[in-house]
């Protein structure tokens, strides 16, 4: 039972007051029962215990490899590129050419692709009302590999680098509005048709992609298969800035929307009735999902599950509120995708594991427990 | 105490007009030719059986239903004419579904009423207005409980102080009492009467007749989607009135110390059961009252 601290509804409320009950708790691991000073305290440690994270992993996974970097020699190198020379550099002599040329495009990307996955899940759950939605889990991820698998077998090169994010966007936008249309009935999202819908448009977008590894040369077909893998090997600067534009539009717009994901969570009618265009914002929302989901996609390809277990353990330590919910995202989804591509390159001596494998391997077990909890809520489903 | 200001327009000018609104849901004509207002200052009850048009009447005022004849008039201007976020500010609706799909706590549903008001002097009264709203609706002991643990009475009350929040000058409210007890049912009456006294428009489904008319200035009786009669409940709450649309015996007399009207079903548990539901007191006396 929380402590009412501000007089006014005390004093009000006098006379309406009733005994205090004995089982006010009902720990369901939420955040429920949180004042909101302590949510927003919450939040304020949260961000910066990510941040720190972030730049903390992100100098150990750079430094982590074959070729072993000191963090500190790793941010003595990042300082001297920007001219500041108060720590040494890297102390062996491939050491510069190491970090700058493999690892920093690859931990980037790491860092972009993980906010871009964690950003895409939170929108995604606030547009359906529904915390199991991840742009893996319905299919969203395989529309959007499916049109880029075009590209690779196809060899299309129109537009450069761009031409496979140009193709992953479609492709993910197209399936997110089919999900969406397919999935929703009379306003509401159930967990079940949503998981279904997941499975039968994975079922035809997996048809898609086995029919162009038929079609496609070896060359082809071996990259279309690491790439449903899902791996960030080979990261070069170029993808890097193809995925960082896509990422910094896709994040800014989901902040600019993020309090009206609140109201949504009311239902349509009511968040209507407060004066939300609920169906201008679903269009722009399902738009900027497909952008972050092409972002990933496009050059690492599949990487589920981060998009669902990121924005729940947000709204587990600072509650749903979108406002946080979007920004403590994107650093958690970075830091975790950070951790798990370090997992998947210095995990096998000599070996890159495809990421996806990890983080399907973690994030299985963790969709399997949310779904039994969203059964025993929802109390259970014939 | 109201959590509403009284500035909100001259006592008795008509804030929500219906004109001959008919609607049609699923090829079905669910309202026909339905002409109502409803002034500042007074709180008018809709009443009829299941299926008489009562809640369609009310999303159609409300701006959820567009009606495929006649015209609603929010605050003097055509439905059509006024955008989401402005008809936000003119008026507030509780739906009869209370569900809210992520852990948000009482007070942070309830603040979500003021989201109209976003970017005006108003919200400078956000929290004011909150507390007042968390207050009068007897939620301020658990509000900062997780909305979906709560019980079902807990929610309507919380919505309610939702919709109080939104400080309107129109309050549309479908079913407000029907998961709460006894205390909050007047409780929630109560408040709409005082939102009414503060120069509100209030609107309410009500399926309770002895409510309807003690707390309601004008009570309309809606049957197959039209409004068979309309006035103070002491015009429109006469036996041969009620038996008719409701199909059922029905008495309605004064209440020797409190002087208001009650209406109440005429119950032969028991005994002799009425005509109409003879059928079910020969097997299950006790089905009477639901026949």
């Amino acid at each position: 039972m929380s402590v009412d601290v501000r007089e006014g509804a005390n004093r009000l409320a006098v006379g309406r007051q009733r005994p205090l009950p004995t089982n006010d708790t009902q720990a369901s691991g939420d955040g429920d029962d949180l004042p909101p000073r302590t949510r927003r305290g919450r939040a304020a440690i949260l961000f910066v215990a990510l941040s720190v994270a972030l730049v903390v992993v992100a100098l150990v996974a750079a430094g982590s490899g074959q070729l072993r970097v000191p963090p500190l020699e790793v941010l003595g190198s990042v300082l001297r590129h920007i001219g500041i020379d108060w720590l040494p550099g890297p102390s062996h002599p491939q050491g510069d050419a190491a970090l700058w040329d493999v690892r920093f495009p690859r931990v980037t990307m790491a860092m972009l692709v993980g906010a871009a996955l964690a950003v895409a899940g939170a929108v995604m759950q606030g547009i359906f009302g529904n915390p199991l939605a991840d742009p893996g889990v319905v299919g969203v991820s395989s529309g959007s590999a499916l049109a880029a698998s075009t590209v690779i077998v196809f060899g299309l090169t129109f537009a450069g680098s761009w031409t496979i994010a140009l193709f992953a966007f479609a492709g993910g936008l197209v399936t997110a509005i089919a999900v969406y249309l397919l999935s929703r009935s009379q306003g509401k999202t159930e967990v079940v048709t949503l998981i279904l819908t997941g499975i039968a448009v994975n079922a035809v977008a997996g048809a898609g992609l086995a029919f162009l590894t038929f079609l496609g040369d070896t060359q082809a077909r071996e990259q279309i298969v690491f790439w449903q893998l899902g791996s960030l090997n080979g990261t070069r600067w170029q993808y890097v800035v193809v995925v960082l534009v896509l990422v910094v539009v896709g994040i800014a717009a989901s902040l600019s929307f993020s309090r009206k994901l609140d109201l949504l969570s009311l239902g349509d009618r009511s968040a209507t009735h407060l004066g939300l265009n609920v169906e201008r914002l679903r269009a722009v929302a399902i738009v900027v999902v497909a952008l972050l989901t092409a972002a990933a996609v496009a050059f690492c390809g599949i990487i589920s599950f981060v998009g669902l277990v990121v924005p729940h353990m947000i709204r587990m330590i600072a509650g749903p509120g979108h406002r946080v919910l979007v920004p403590a995202s994107a650093l958690g989804g970075a830091v975790l995708l950070m951790l798990a591509d370090l997992v998947a390159r210095t995990a096998v001596a000599y070996a890159d594991l495809p990421i996806g494998m990890i983080t399907a391997l973690v994030g299985g077990p963790f969709f399997f427990w949310l779904l039994r909890r969203a059964r025993r809520s929802a109390g259970g489903w014939a | 105490m109201s959590v509403t200001d009284g500035t909100s327009g001259a006592r008795g000018h008509a804030v929500l007009v219906a004109r001959g609104v008919s609607v049609e849901l699923g090829g079905n004509r669910i309202l026909d030719e339905v002409s109502l207002e409803v002034r500042a200052g007074e709180i008018v009850a809709l009443v009829g059986p299941n299926g008489a048009g009562k809640s369609t009447l009310l999303a159609a005022l409300a701006g959820d239903l567009l009606p495929v004849a006649g015209s609603v008039e929010v605050g003097g201007r055509p439905l059509g004419d006024v955008g989401h976020k402005q008809l936000a500010r003119e008026r507030a609706v509780l739906t009869q579904e209370h569900s809210v799909s992520f852990p948000f706590t009482v007070r942070e549903v309830t603040g979500m009423g003021r989201a109209p008001w976003r970017g005006t002097p108003a919200a400078d009264e956000d929290e004011t207005v909150i507390d007042a709203a968390l207050v009068v609706t007897d939620v301020t002991r658990f509000e900062h409980r997780a909305f979906p643990t709560l019980s079902g009475g807990e929610k309507a009350r919380t919505s309610f102080a939702r919709v109080l929040a939104q400080g309107t000058g129109a309050m549309l409210l479908d079913e407000p009492t029907a998961a709460l007890d006894v205390r909050h049912q007047e409780d929630v009456l109560v408040q709409a009467r005082e939102a009414a006294r503060a120069g509100l428009a209030v609107v309410v489904v009500l399926h309770d007749l002895s409510l309807a008319a003690s707390y309601a200035d004008r009570v309309a009786v809606l049957a197959g989607g039209r409004i068979v009669a309309e006035g103070a409940p002491a015009q429109v709450f006469v036996p041969a009135t009620l038996e008719s649309v409701y199909e059922y015996p029905i008495d309605v007399i004064v209440h020797p110390r409190t002087g208001q009207l009650v209406v109440v079903p005429l119950r032969h548990v028991g005994e002799q059961a009425p005509a109409s539901a003879a059928v079910h007191t020969e097997n299950s006396p006790l089905e009477v009252d639901r026949a």
